[in-house]
């Protein structure tokens, strides 16, 4: 589905991805894991066209996404979570929601994704007429989910979505990705807390200061020596 | 995308139809003490002040869509009127003795003004709009200088001296309305998809961007409708002055409007209409200490910012429907009262 090939990325001077290649198949939960400045973030702002790379390819169902503007990207059904919970903090939550389904003319089917919505998040259905920027954390990330699943997309880039939770929310937010996954959404997550993004990963990459060093099945991966001494503290 | 075209629910009706009232009823007041001649050898010295503070009113209008709406502070505004004067008074200049009646030269004028204002504002919003914050505002500044130097330079606008000669096509009574027009249309413009959409650009553009939105067009659009708004206020104020100099539209006259705006409460329409009232008429007021213009305008900025740091109004609009239901309430509430205390 989605098919990276020799990316490289820099930021002036300064390489942050070199020749990373990577692939998510129709139907996966593929989690990009790795340290602070590892580039993890980099390469998901490279796949929604955000950054533009140096060399190497992106290609999106057949589609190559180098060339194409980020707000064009969500009509491939491909929808972004960025991270640290980018909501609009000054709209309600329905707001919020409806900027989610920009790209969807149709106002009856705005109100019907808005209704799927509302219930498989009831909590935010309570506080639909607040201001998004009032929610606790964890709703704020439920919203920020919910407002990318506002586009039916058929895949999913979640970026960071435990970061700032308390670790009660953090099995919220990965249970919602779980079940997210089984309604056939594909799933990119990118985690520095490699445990739980391990434990519902079909597959995994470990991303080290640009490059790739591991990769293989999430399974494998959990019991990895050298995950296991890097990324999991035991 | 007409937002004209939607169909509107009763209540907003309702409220269009108190507002159209409101309007009437202070245009009525006015036609009332002009015409009566209450003011005396003063009415045409108070009607000027009138005038002035409704194009200053579309002036600061448009300039809140940028830094209210938007979120990216410009201070090039004059800039822009300066480039729908001068385009307005060329253009009614060359049409003046072909038989078009004053009213439609009028309106060829502002419509010329706003579109080549317009115009400009894509030209430089295409490039300058991939800067934020302090940067923007730098290019901006500049955009005004250049124009004001290309104005000083041009044979066509003066060669440096005062274009003068302009027909007195302004007269309070047509600007008026124009700037209801013009206020109308900003506030229908920030009330619909459009002004949602730019909001969300403000709030998080990377979110934004997630979202489908494409924030260089909807930036470009709102920087080319304020422009197109200053083009226009710049063709009332050509034909209200008849006589102006590329120097009048300097980086201090830019400042003002901005300060303007962040008195009357950036994000607030309502906000900029009574700060631009007041701000324009106060310095006629006080004609005496009129150098000390800006330095009062520095004092009030400065206790707005400690005390109200959002503007006098914030981002609240100020409604005249909201107004009426709650006296209706009150008087309803009065009568039951009334009722309980006779039985």
């Amino acid at each position: 589905m989605l098919t990276i090939k020799d990316l490289s990325v820099s930021y002036g001077a300064i390489h942050a991805i070199h020749n990373v290649s990577m692939e998510v198949k129709d139907g996966e939960i593929v989690s990009l894991i790795g340290a602070n400045g590892a580039g993890k973030t980099t390469i998901l702002h490279t796949i929604t066209g955000l950054k533009k790379a140096n060399s190497g390819s992106i290609l999106y169902d057949g589609t190559d996404l180098q060339k194409m503007d980020p707000s064009k990207i969500i009509q491939l059904k491909m929808a972004h979570v960025p991270e640290g919970r980018h909501i609009f903090p000054d709209m309600t939550v329905v707001e919020n929601l409806e900027m989610g389904a920009f790209i969807i003319k149709n106002k009856d089917e705005i109100k019907q994704k808005e209704k799927e919505i509302f219930e498989r998040f009831p909590r935010l259905k309570e506080r639909r007429k607040q201001l998004a920027g009032t929610l606790s954390g964890g709703e704020q990330q439920m919203l920020a989910v919910g407002r990318a699943l506002m586009s039916s997309p058929k895949m999913l880039l979640m970026d960071e979505p435990s970061m700032g939770l308390s670790p009660l929310l953090v099995k919220d937010i990965f249970n919602i990705i779980k079940e997210v996954h089984k309604q056939g959404i594909t799933v990119l997550l990118v985690e520095q807390n490699a445990n739980m993004a391990l434990a519902i990963s079909d597959r995994a990459y470990v991303l080290e200061t640009g490059n790739i060093t591991i990769t293989g099945n999430a399974r494998e991966l959990l019991n990895d020596e050298r995950v296991k001494k890097a990324y999991l503290g035991q | 995308m007409n937002p004209l075209n939607i169909k509107m629910p009763k209540e907003k009706k309702v409220s269009y139809v108190i507002n159209i009232f409101g309007v009437l009823a202070i245009f009525l007041l006015l036609v009332l003490v002009f015409e009566s001649n209450f003011l005396g050898g003063r009415t045409t010295y108070i009607k000027g002040i009138c005038t002035t503070a409704c194009y200053t009113i579309i002036m600061v209008a448009s300039l809140n869509l940028l830094t209210g709406f938007m979120g990216e502070f410009s201070l090039g505004h004059a800039g822009f009127m300066s480039v729908g004067a001068y385009s307005s008074a060329i253009v009614t200049n060359a049409l003046i003795g072909s038989g078009i009646p004053n009213f439609f030269l009028f309106l060829i004028a502002l419509i010329i003004g706003g579109f080549a204002a317009a115009l400009t504002g894509i030209a430089v919003g295409i490039p300058a709009l991939r800067l934020r914050g302090d940067y923007l505002a730098i290019v901006t500044v500049a955009f005004a200088e250049i124009i004001r130097v290309a104005f000083c330079n041009f044979e066509v606008t003066g060669n440096g001296k005062t274009m003068s000669g302009i027909a007195r096509l302004s007269n309070f009574y047509w600007v008026f309305w124009v700037m209801v027009v013009c206020v109308t249309i900003m506030y229908m413009f920030v009330r619909s998809r459009f002004g949602r959409t730019v909001k969300a650009i403000r709030e998080d553009y990377i979110a934004a961007a997630a979202s489908g939105i494409n924030v260089t067009f909807y930036k470009v659009l709102t920087f080319t409708i304020s422009a197109f708004f200053a083009g226009v206020g710049g063709a009332i104020y050509a034909h209200y002055m008849t006589a102006m100099i590329p120097t009048n539209f300097n980086f201090m006259y830019s400042a003002e409007f901005l300060t303007q705006v962040i008195i009357g409460g950036s994000g607030s329409l309502t906000g900029s209409i009574i700060g631009a009232t007041f701000l324009s008429a106060l310095p006629e007021a006080m004609r005496q200490f009129s150098q000390y213009r800006m330095l009062a305008y520095s004092i009030v900025l400065v206790l707005v910012m400690i005390f109200r740091p959002g503007g006098i109004f914030g981002t609240y609009e100020f409604s005249l429907t909201r107004i009426l239901k709650k006296l209706l309430a009150k008087i309803k509430q009065h009568k039951s009262d009334d009722k309980e205390k006779h039985s």
